[in-house]
């Protein structure tokens, strides 16, 4: 029993990441139909810049006694968090703006293509031996570099499971930023906007919406998340490299199809049942199995309900 | 407009098509500056190629390995070089990369023809590199690769390709006998990397003997190098009891291992082999890895005067302890020196006929002599963890 909860527990750290990054994807697929593949390199950014951002304001270890204090450290982590965020999203507003907004009329898949230009774009782009060295090495290069710890860690443990405040506080921030996405999504102009956009977006430009705003605005809101993601992962996994994006973003899309791609909640439900299935076949079957499982997933959504767990079957009518 | 945009692009991809890559080594060496010709070497030197991992997620190997190589050459022509000729040496970052490696070898060897290639330090890299030494006839010694098929192909022994440190079946059995016999341990669990050859072997390896011992392996658990989360193998590791846990890999994802089974209550020791040996495995694991055990090809605390002799000489030049990388990066360059002095001529056969009848020669890592397989016969040391410190515990003979 302690072995499947702890398993689930593990499971739902990691599915939290998962989620908050098929936010980003499933916005940006409903309004522009487009699978943005240089999303998790995004998430990429966002650790990296968190990682910059922390060096530069010089944060100082929690641990250390003659270190930062309480407020000190909660103010640390903010800034690093909400720094991350702005930073990627002007990446998002300047990915969409020059990677995708010229082919907006070509079909469908020359922007995924770009996409994929994108992504490798960002990950080798990254690997290059660092140009500028004071005050931060930019780019990183190949070698992993490590987060610096933002927060003490405090151990739990209840009924044999074995977590921390790390996991608590990512699940909590995973959930208020799910809220306040829907929030966005539903009782704000903006998300009305968004909601025509994703809906008809010639017709839309005729009511008047600024089509072209509300999409820069959808992917600078969804590449946000993918940094707050990528800070959340970091503070408790914090080796970070510029490839540690491609696997974790290709999860996320599965698990944006889990749930139902174009539909928020489905989003958040789908990455945290890929992260739970994720954790429940490595534990307790071959554990070489683990990145299998996420694309076992896609394929049996795929043949089974492909609109996912909470998609709606839209009938075409003509 | 269209045509001059199609143009504009055209001369991009022409443009990025022609661009040399150029990967040298980072800090210049502070006595033996690294020759930056791309022309083959001019015929009053001798050129010697390094593979190395400069970068990656194993940079500190290829760091430690290039600084001694260049103290060795460095201190080579001090003493007048090899047969009145200096030594230079031309290092290429394979970035951690087998395709790398690879595509860097075969630049040292084709184009910038160099007498001898040294590299690379770990298996699968040096798996890559190996055809290509043999099939332009030019030797090859590892530092540290320990995986048997490395100088092995099926049951030939490759014709080129050499290495100056143990094999994995004796690494295996070092780890599996000090676990039996001194630790007095009977169930262990292994977690190793399944894409990476190193890894997979000295598992095998390290399992076959345990059991022979009359251990158990109680759990076999994998991952993948470069993932962040084992908890999912941690937590069915821990489900089993058992009494330590073998992680053959190398050090960045075994110190994140480290630290991952501190936080999900698994209290007992690791245990893994010469892949761990970094400086920043210490760094990195703060103190998770404390009570735990690996396997490695020398200790810096050896009061043997050719060892101290070194590690003097290395602090001086680069201003940090040696570690085993460091050790047997020189001896290689040193047995390359040594064979070429006693080569007849500097051609690439007649360099690996010396090679090959190196026998006693006193390296810093132990007693250097290649066997019919062109491996070395060495013995192995144990060295323990204590509050985040690596410590010499015990010598296992072969």
């Amino acid at each position: 029993m302690t072995e499947f909860l702890q398993h689930f527990v593990n499971g739902l750290s990691v599915g939290t990441i998962y989620a908050l990054i098929a936010l980003g994807y499933t916005m940006v697929y409903g309004v522009l139909k487009l699978i943005n593949f240089a999303h998790g390199d995004v998430y990429m950014v966002g650790a990296f810049s968190g990682y910059y951002l922390a060096q530069v304001i010089g944060v100082g270890s929690p641990y250390d006694p003659n270190g930062p204090g309480g407020l000190e450290i909660f103010l640390n982590a903010s800034l690093v968090t909400l720094g991350a965020m702005m930073i990627c999203a002007v990446l998002g507003y300047a990915i969409e703006r020059f990677a995708y907004r010229p082919l907006r009329q070509r079909p469908r898949l020359t922007s995924l293509i770009t996409a994929i230009g994108v992504s490798f774009l960002l990950e080798y782009g990254f690997q290059l031996a660092p140009v500028i060295r004071r005050p931060i090495q930019f780019p990183p290069g190949p070698s992993p570099r490590f987060f610096p710890t933002l927060l003490a860690r405090v151990p739990y443990e209840f009924l044999g499971v074995n977590t921390s405040n790390y996991d608590l506080i990512g699940l909590g921030v995973a959930f208020a930023l799910m809220l306040g996405l829907q929030w966005i999504v539903y009782r704000t102009r903006f998300g009305t906007a968004m909601r025509a956009v994703s809906f008809d977006p010639q017709v839309s430009g005729l009511m008047g919406i600024p089509v072209n705003r509300i999409i820069s605005g959808t992917f600078m809101l969804g590449s946000a998340l993918a940094a707050a993601a990528g800070i959340i992962n970091a503070v408790s996994r914090p080796k970070i490299d510029p490839l540690f994006g491609l696997v974790s973003g290709l999860k996320a899309f599965v698990a944006a199809v889990l749930g139902g791609i174009g539909s928020v909640p489905g989003a958040m439900v789908g990455g945290l049942v890929l992260g739970a299935a994720e954790e429940f076949v490595a534990g307790y079957t071959d554990s070489s199995y683990r990145d299998a499982i996420a694309f076992t997933v896609l394929i049996l959504v795929l043949l089974v309900r492909p609109t996912g767990i909470f998609g709606r079957v839209t009938a075409e009518k003509v | 407009m269209r045509l001059v945009r199609t143009l504009g692009v055209a001369f991009l991809a022409v443009l990025a098509a022609c661009q040399e890559k150029k990967q040298e080594a980072a800090a210049p060496a502070p006595a033996a500056p690294a020759q930056t010709a791309a022309a083959p070497a001019p015929s009053d030197t001798i050129l010697i190629g390094h593979v190395a991992s400069l970068t990656g997620e194993q940079a500190t190997f290829g760091e430690s390995t290039d600084n001694a190589i260049k103290l060795a050459i460095a201190e080579a022509n001090a003493a007048g070089g090899v047969k009145g000729k200096k030594l230079t040496l031309k290092t290429y970052d394979d970035q951690g990369k087998p395709e790398e490696a690879a595509v860097a070898a075969t630049r040292l060897v084709v184009q910038d023809k160099v007498a001898v290639l040294l590299g690379e330090v770990a298996s699968s890299r040096s798996l890559a590199m190996a055809p290509i030494a043999d099939n332009n006839k030019v030797p090859m010694i590892s530092p540290t690769s320990t995986n048997p098929r490395v100088t092995k192909d099926g049951d030939k022994t490759r014709p080129y390709v050499f290495r100056v440190c143990f094999i994995d079946p004796f690494q295996g059995t070092v780890m599996a006998k000090f676990a039996s016999e001194n630790l007095k341990l009977k169930s262990v669990a292994v977690l190793r990397d399944v894409g990476n050859d190193y890894s997979v072997g000295l598992a095998d390896f390290f399992e076959k003997k345990f059991k022979d011992m009359g251990g158990k392996i109680v759990a076999d658990e994998s991952f993948k190098a470069g993932d962040q989360d084992f908890k999912a193998q941690l937590t069915a590791i821990k489900q089993k009891s058992p009494q330590m846990i073998y992680v053959p890999a190398y050090y960045t994802d075994v110190a994140l291992i480290g630290r991952q089974a501190r936080e999900l209550g698994l209290k007992v020791p690791l245990a893994g082999g010469d892949g761990w040996d970094s400086s920043k495995l210490y760094e990195i694991a703060q103190g998770a890895l404390d009570g735990s055990y690996f396997s490695n090809h020398y200790t810096d605390e050896n009061p043997a005067p050719v060892i101290q002799n070194f590690v003097k000489k290395y602090k001086e030049t680069y201003g940090t302890v040696p570690d085993a990388l460091a050790a047997l990066g020189y001896d290689a360059a040193n047995v390359a020196i040594d064979a070429m002095k006693r080569a007849k001529d500097l051609s690439g056969p007649s360099i690996r006929d010396a090679i090959e009848q190196t026998k006693g020669f006193q390296g810093v890592a132990g007693n250097i002599t290649l066997d019919a397989d062109h491996n070395a016969v060495k013995s192995a040391v144990v060295i323990g963890i204590k509050q985040n410190k690596a410590g010499y515990v015990t010598t296992v003979e072969p």
